[in-house]
């Protein structure tokens, strides 16, 4: 199976993004890494079909959502322990100032349904447009932007920070968000 | 009762949800801050992904399929 370098790059480029993305989908390591290895499989065997000069990441992030799909939802259920995945699955965190914070994020995540959540990562991690995640999952760019503001507000609930005033104690970080973030 | 109301008519409980799904549809929006902030976190929890790198067996899956590792890596 030959294949042109820059192909071969730009698949091992994606790799990543494409484990955040799955380990954002299924919650657990072990099964994101397998799901990007079926993802791969599927992809080079039909690498014929990309069109190249298009997006190659936007194309292997449709092949594994839809494979999650097809495959692993079911699954999933049946396995899933409903709390605190991303923190059991995840054990490198980070030891910073906002780790409370980042602990209930990743529960509050948890909690978004799936189409929620993977609309959110795709656009707001991922950095794929609205355009792009709509063509992902296969629905209308209304829907994606429909899903990622409820994702938002949901997860703003969650953690209680719909109101202004309960930043967490680093004033600093507030101010740089505050005056940078635009 | 309200089988019988005329065309084009709205009952009570239409007239409720009609309300209802005006005024959610405003306050579910969001403060800059809050969104900055729920930005910040997701890509914090992506990035430590991200930054794992490739792991091995990607990389050598590809290489075994494409014919390029040959058997060098059994």
């Amino acid at each position: 199976m030959p294949m042109d370098e820059s192909v071969r790059k730009a698949v091992l480029s994606t790799v990543p993004s494409l484990r955040a993305f799955a380990i954002s989908l299924c919650g657990n390591v072990d099964r994101a890494d397998d799901l990007v290895q079926e993802t791969l499989l599927r992809a080079l065997a039909n690498i014929d079909s990309f069109q190249p000069g298009t997006n190659m990441s936007a194309w292997l992030f449709t092949i594994l959502r839809n494979h999650f799909r097809s495959e692993y939802r079911k699954r999933r259920r049946e396995v899933e322990d409903g709390e605190g995945r991303y923190a059991e699955t995840l054990k490198s965190q980070p030891e910073q100032h906002g780790q409370v914070e980042f602990r209930e994020f990743r529960e509050a995540l948890d909690q978004l349904p799936t189409d929620q959540r993977e609309a959110l990562i795709l656009v707001g991690a991922s950095g794929f447009s609205y355009e792009e995640a709509a063509n992902i999952c296969g629905c209308a760019v209304g829907t994606i932007k429909s899903r990622v503001n409820r994702a938002r507000t949901r997860l703003a609930e969650l953690m209680s920070i719909d109101g202004t005033n309960d930043f967490g104690p680093d004033e600093q970080t507030r101010a740089v968000l505050a005056s940078g973030g635009e | 009762m309200s089988e019988r109301k005329p065309p084009g008519a709205e009952t009570p409980m239409e007239a409720t949800a009609r309300h209802t799904k005006k005024s959610q549809a405003k306050p579910a929006k969001l403060g800059r801050e809050v969104q900055a902030r729920l930005g910040q976190q997701l890509r914090a929890m992506y990035d430590e992904v991200l930054n794992q790198g490739v792991p091995d067996r990607f990389a050598e899956l590809i290489d075994r399929l494409e014919g390029n590792g040959n058997k060098d890596k059994h």
